[in-house]
């Protein structure tokens, strides 16, 4: 009786620790912490004002949407590092074609994004049908799409257009007397959808199939080769338009926009919970990674004595603290 | 016929593809530069482009070797850029502290404080990747941020110069008429292929990359490899990160080193070390370093300009990786004999391609 429910008892810690949503609540539950200790640190200076809240997303929304498409890739198992020189490209691209061609932003916008898909389709292409590593190929992408940003001008353009100025100046209302701007909803949208395509459709079951373990997939007739180029193809659609987000957030385009961007979107990933083997996450970790590198910026801003290098000392000190916790998880699950 | 088969053994030869495409880098110079490859001795000292191209080639080099040991056992590492800044700021530092910078022993202990430091930072890596079992792309992740922000903090986030004569040695001076730098270079190189292929310690490394849990079975202590591999990569980093703050007499935290681990991995790869492990080339490596600051030489030198560099790099680096996919080369050839025609190759396909052995 007593082994009975000691193995029933064992079974339940068992499972409670393998369930897959641990990582996810782990970090929802520091950026709570985090943003509790700021609450309580900096209550004097208005940091409990919905606003401060808000501007993570207002802040971080091009991030948010490259996190996700480097979801995709990850979940996969494999990884993209052109994310940061796609966006640069993006920002490089759509000021010059706004500016120096005089095109409507509602005509550039489909352009960027077009390319920028079509920039992720080749790179899976290559990755999948040529056997080179991901790694390479988009490091590849990487050197590449910096050096069109130098094609285009190596001097920054800034943008006087005025659709663009109005778009980056609108503020959607929220109930509490806070808002969002544009960039910050299409940014929660992109998130939904990305919710929708990998949890509720077959599209998203086969990526994480493929992250399990490719052969196995390979085996059971998934079209392996369709999906890891779609899968490319969603990161850079999802760069590009991060670009664009990036555009209306900082209103020019510049060559060095973005640099290591891709560092911080992969970091978003991990701290989110997603296995960079592949085949295990969520896209609601990577908001809660956003978010958490976001409130990091925002606390030391509040602080005000830090200089900016404590940034990234402290974001590296968080992904040692998550992949450590991952690790831990991964381990009890092996045995 | 005799000629024929010396041909395909050498075409066979796995520096061969490297090789060939480092000549023909080089080659392309000619007619830019008609006085390449002359070499001539001035104030005891010899100039060149190719000593040039040597001496600022030599950090990547190191880097690159030390990233080939780790690379070899199955890992990555991504921290090298981080560790090179940390190691240049520190002796800067150390170095500016002093009264007198020229003074030997005070260089020697900046030196060694860099190196030290580098050591921990390797020793870092090998523990989280090899006792804690972190993939060792985000293992290598941690230092390659937080890294950036220590050296900023080393330097407060200036850029610290030095004005020390012992300590441009080893960066930007000369000895017996040739850059210092190159016999820290060949001392590595060297010492790395000796321990690893004249010991069997290379042959521990390459059953540790293959399968690390079989080879621990066999009685290997895969761990202490891992660990070892690492820690030889920093302190390459290390080397590499003082030649560089020597070379311009200066630290700076945010961007010296920049973007090396990934010039480091790519020479590794072109030189036809796999990322997936278990086997390692440093001729390979130490080819494949040369081809990119080649690359870099030619670049300025045929007057592409400016502004295309990264374009340039980015095609030359696909199509160097695309002639030594198998997948690629199988297509290509596949795709030819089909259409039975003379069909337009994609650039820099060799015609016997197919025949070419995966370089083992």
């Amino acid at each position: 009786m007593t082994t009975i429910s000691r193995v029933h008892w064992k079974t339940r810690r068992t499972r409670m620790s393998q369930d897959r949503r641990l990582p996810v609540l782990v970090t929802a539950g520091l950026f709570v912490l985090m943003f509790g200790f700021g609450a309580f640190r900096y209550q004097a200076y208005g940091f409990l004002d919905g606003q401060v809240f808000m501007n993570l997303f207002i802040d971080n929304g091009y991030l948010l949407v490259a996190a996700v498409g480097a979801t995709f890739v990850i979940i996969t198992g494999g990884i993209d590092l052109s994310v940061g020189s796609l966006i640069g490209f993006t920002t490089m691209l759509t000021a010059w074609l706004v500016e120096k061609q005089g095109l409507p932003l509602a005509a550039v916008a489909p352009i960027a994004l077009a390319v920028g898909a079509f920039a992720g389709y080749l790179m899976g292409y290559v990755i999948h049908h040529f056997e080179i590593e991901p790694f390479i190929v988009t490091l590849a992408g990487l050197f590449f799409f910096r050096g069109l940003c130098l094609v285009i001008s190596k001097e920054s353009i800034s943008i006087s257009d005025p659709t663009v100025d109005r778009l980056a100046q609108t503020h959607v209302p929220l109930p509490g007397g806070s808002f969002l701007s544009i960039a910050a909803v299409v940014s929660l949208a992109v998130l939904a959808v990305a919710f929708y395509v990998l949890h509720h459709t077959r599209f998203g079951r086969r990526v994480y199939a493929i992250g399990g373990n490719e052969q196995s997939a390979l085996l059971m007739g998934l079209p392996v080769a369709g999906t890891k180029i779609a899968v490319y193809t969603v990161s850079g659609f999802c760069s590009a338009l991060s670009g664009l987000l990036f555009t209306l957030y900082i209103q020019s385009g510049d060559p060095l926009h973005a640099v290591g961007l891709e560092l911080d979107a992969i970091a978003a990933v991990v701290v989110g919970g997603t296995l960079l083997t592949g085949g295990s996450g969520y896209v609601i970790g990577t908001l809660f990674g956003v978010l958490i590198l976001g409130l990091i910026k925002t606390l030391i801003q509040f602080e005000g004595t830090l200089s900016s290098w404590w940034t990234k000392i402290a974001t590296g000190v968080l992904l040692f603290a998550f992949i450590l916790i991952q690790r831990a998880m991964t381990a009890r699950r092996g045995t | 016929m005799n000629l024929a088969s010396l041909w395909r053994a050498a075409a066979q030869h796995r520096l061969f593809w490297p090789v060939t495409a480092l000549i023909a880098l080089l080659a392309l110079n000619v007619p830019f530069t008609p006085g390449f490859f002359e070499v001539h001795l001035k104030n005891g000292h010899l100039y060149g482009s190719l000593v040039s191209i040597v001496l600022f080639g030599s950090p990547l080099i190191l880097v690159a070797i030390g990233m080939t040991l780790v690379i070899a056992t199955g890992g990555i590492d991504l921290s090298v850029g981080a560790v090179v800044a940390i190691s240049g700021a520190l002796a800067c530092l150390v170095v500016s502290k002093q009264a007198d910078q020229d003074s030997v022993a005070g260089v020697l202990l900046a030196f060694a404080l860099a190196l030290a430091a580098a050591l921990v930072c390797g020793a870092w890596n090998g523990l989280l990747v090899a006792r804690l079992g972190i993939q060792p792309i985000i293992a290598t992740l941690i230092l390659m941020v937080a890294g950036r922000g220590i050296a900023q903090l080393i330097t407060s986030g200036q850029i610290i110069t030095v004005n020390s004569d012992s300590y441009s040695l080893i960066g930007g001076g000369y000895w017996l008429a040739l850059p210092f730098a190159l016999f820290v270079v060949a001392f590595v190189a060297a010492l790395s292929a000796a321990l690893t292929r004249r010991t069997a310690l290379g042959l521990l490394i390459e059953a540790v990359g293959g399968n690390a849990e079989a080879s621990r079975l066999v009685g290997i202590r895969a761990r202490r490899i891992k660990v070892m591999a690492y820690v030889f990569c920093a302190l390459c980093a290390g080397v590499a990160g003082l030649m560089i703050s020597s070379n311009v007499s200066a630290a700076d935290g945010n961007n010296a080193g920049l973007w090396i681990e990934l010039d480091a991995i790519l020479a590794v790869v072109i030189g036809g070390t796999s990322l997936s492990g278990g086997r390692f080339h440093l001729g390979g490596t130490v080819v494949g370093a040369l081809i990119i600051q080649t690359l870099t030489t030619t670049i300025y030198t045929i007057g592409v300009p400016t502004q295309a560099n990264l374009v340039f790099k980015a095609v030359v680096v696909i199509i160097v990786c695309l002639v030594q996919s198998p997948a690629f080369r199988a297509k290509a050839f596949r795709a030819r004999a089909k259409r039975s025609g003379p069909v337009p190759r994609p650039p820099g396909t060799p015609a016997d391609a197919a025949h070419m052995e995966v370089s083992s």
